[in-house]
């Protein structure tokens, strides 16, 4: 049993790395708590199966899945948060939640309420290992989400827009002074988070359904990953995504399954008084 | 007379004078709804607005208040003002017990830590069916005070009214005392708060205890007007319309979370002609203040008309 809950517990927690990634990113770049995060992972799952239904194969319909998210999230940008510079913590959270409700009520008109299905990408004969049974599309979803972790690398180390993205989140000012469009970087890093979150939204649809109000939990939970792993830090928001998922398995197979989506809080306040860095946080000291 | 007195009776005249304006009893229960929505926002208003610690989580203490009420009165057949009181301190325990390893944390470490916070009561709420009724929620026995049932909305109108604008008139004095000014100081600037004798961590925690306890005395009290409990009170989108409301009202001002209040909860009610968009038009009226009108109503009219809120 311990095997079958250590998969199932890495399958979800890898796409939790993803969308902690997304949350991460942006708060490095702009210091702002991206409570639509979740939205884009529910845009990513619904717009697969509208598009499949609308009888387009499974790979461009989930390539148009990942686009329609990315300038949904460049739009919330320039037209939500831009305009908000220098606005408190208080009115971003109330900004980037004003948004995720504008997200999921459009949804909510126009693909209705009812939850939806998708297919398996590569059927759903299950593949026996250790005494524990794995469905093809766990592989889906781990491989998947390891290339998009291994490409977010390779971005940030080998590209200048990486860079610049990661110069403006050492030090914005400094930034622009090297002349980094700070406007662009912001821009592109709400794409780039709604790609990871479209893509988790996309891997987990076909293990766990999906409606126009999944994205609140899945959101949520992946910013617990992200807090657990220390925000802020990349390799940390991919463990702490592994982390969440596996302690979530094995609490819903061995404690209880009716409290499952509470073991992400429960995590969150035990981490928050006892390791408020994280996993892997950067140790911050106060200026006065 | 002091600017805030006035404020105080105005809204007192209005109050008196509602009743001749409200047709029927659809208004008085969204006028009711509206008064304890700005007591529990002036409570979180003393956390948020005055002390500068935001609260994710705080429709969980309403919960608290809400289902106390509920079962101990219907479970075990408490009076009503017995199962209010253990309520509330149950929740200002709860804050109590939570307040020194949360109020090490800030900013959005705060936020997200009220919110897990917020979220566990209400699932408790949602999973223990035994006693909460479940997701279904469970029926509340009505309220009476010194053997007098209060009945109707017309006498639940005067309730929540009189109780509104005595919440005013405390927190206002709170704010004026010298326990206020600590609270506003260490907003300010902790470390000079500190330096001038301000106990930080005390002061967090105290005003934090008080914000749990009023938002579970209301939660309590509104249980036995809606006759009805159901997990959606301590739900994380109801923690949110309270932030909003203290936001949208104007943080640090008296007056604010009741104009937010009742701005917020007329809203969904003007805005359900619109079938099906009221989400999407609750959403961009959000962003649409937050851009706009950032400090809230009531300091930007203040401040147009050259007087401090």
């Amino acid at each position: 049993m311990f095997v079958q809950f250590l998969l199932s517990g890495l399958t979800v927690g890898a796409t939790y790395a993803l969308s902690a990634l997304g949350f991460t990113l942006i708060y490095s770049a702009c210091n702002v708590i991206n409570f639509a995060q979740g939205e884009f992972i529910m845009l990513g799952g619904m717009l697969t199966v509208f598009f499949v239904h609308s009888g387009l194969p499974l790979a461009i319909a989930a390539i148009l899945a990942v686009i329609a998210p990315v300038a949904v999230g460049i739009l919330v940008e320039r037209l939500a948060i831009e305009p908000a510079r220098g606005a408190g913590t208080v009115n971003l959270i109330i900004i980037t939640i004003g948004a995720s409700l504008v997200i999921r009520g459009v949804v909510q008109i126009w693909l209705g309420k009812g939850a939806h299905v998708l297919a398996p990408f590569s059927g759903s004969e299950p593949i026996a290992i250790a005494g524990a049974t794995l469905l093809p599309q766990s592989l889906w979803v781990l491989g998947v989400a390891a290339i998009m972790v291994a490409a977010l690398w390779l971005f940030f180390r080998h590209t200048v827009v990486g860079k610049a993205i990661l110069a403006t989140s050492y030090n914005a000012l400094a930034a622009q002074l090297v002349g980094i469009s700070t406007r662009w970087v912001l821009r592109i890093s709400f794409g780039i988070s709604a790609a990871m979150g479209a893509v988790a939204g996309i891997l987990l649809t076909p293990i766990t359904l999906t409606s126009y109000d999944v994205g609140i939990m899945l959101g949520l939970k992946g910013f617990v990953a992200a807090v657990v792993g220390g925000l802020g830090s990349g390799l940390g928001a991919v463990a702490g995504g592994l982390f969440v998922g596996l302690v979530e398995a094995l609490a819903a197979g061995y404690i209880s399954s009716a409290y499952k989506d509470a073991v992400p809080f429960v995590l969150i306040l035990i981490f928050l008084f006892f390791f408020p860095r994280g996993l892997f946080g950067a140790k911050v000291t106060d200026r006065v | 007379m002091k600017p805030h007195n006035i404020g105080l009776l105005v809204l007192a005249g209005i109050l008196a004078a509602l009743p001749l304006a409200l047709p029927n009893s659809f208004y008085y229960d969204i006028v009711i709804r509206m008064a304890i929505n700005a007591v529990v926002a002036l409570g979180l208003n003393l956390l948020i607005g005055f002390a500068g610690q935001i609260s994710l989580g705080h429709a969980g203490f309403f919960g608290i208040g809400a289902y106390a009420t509920a079962i101990l009165t219907t479970h075990f057949g408490w009076h009503p003002l017995q199962a209010l009181l253990a309520g509330a301190i149950a929740a200002a325990a709860l804050a109590a017990l939570l307040a020194r390893p949360i109020f090490r944390l800030r900013g959005h470490y705060l936020a997200m830590a009220t919110l897990g916070l917020g979220i566990l009561i209400a699932m408790v709420l949602k999973n223990e069916a035994a006693y909460t009724g479940g997701p279904d929620g469970m029926a509340v026995a009505p309220m009476s005070l010194f053997g007098l049932q209060i009945d109707g909305e017309k006498q639940w109108y005067w309730f929540f009214s009189a109780n509104l604008l005595l919440s005013i008139w405390a927190c206002r004095n709170l704010i004026d005392s010298p326990f206020g000014r600590a609270i506003r100081a260490l907003h300010g600037c902790e470390v000079a708060a500190q330096v001038a004798g301000v106990d930080v961590a005390r002061y967090k925690a105290i005003i934090f205890v008080f914000s749990a306890f009023f938002a579970s005395v209301m939660g309590s009290l509104s249980a036995h007007y809606v006759g009805f409990v159901t997990p959606n009170v301590a739900d994380f989108f109801y923690s949110i319309e309270l932030v909003t409301m203290v936001v949208v009202g104007g943080m640090a001002s008296i007056f604010g979370p009741v104009v937010g209040a009742a701005l917020l909860t007329a809203l969904p009610q003007a805005l359900a002609t619109l079938e099906g968009w009221e989400t999407v038009a609750f959403g961009l009226i959000l962003i649409f203040f937050m851009v706009f009108l950032p400090s809230g109503l009531v300091p930007t009219i203040a401040t147009r008309f050259g007087r401090r809120g």
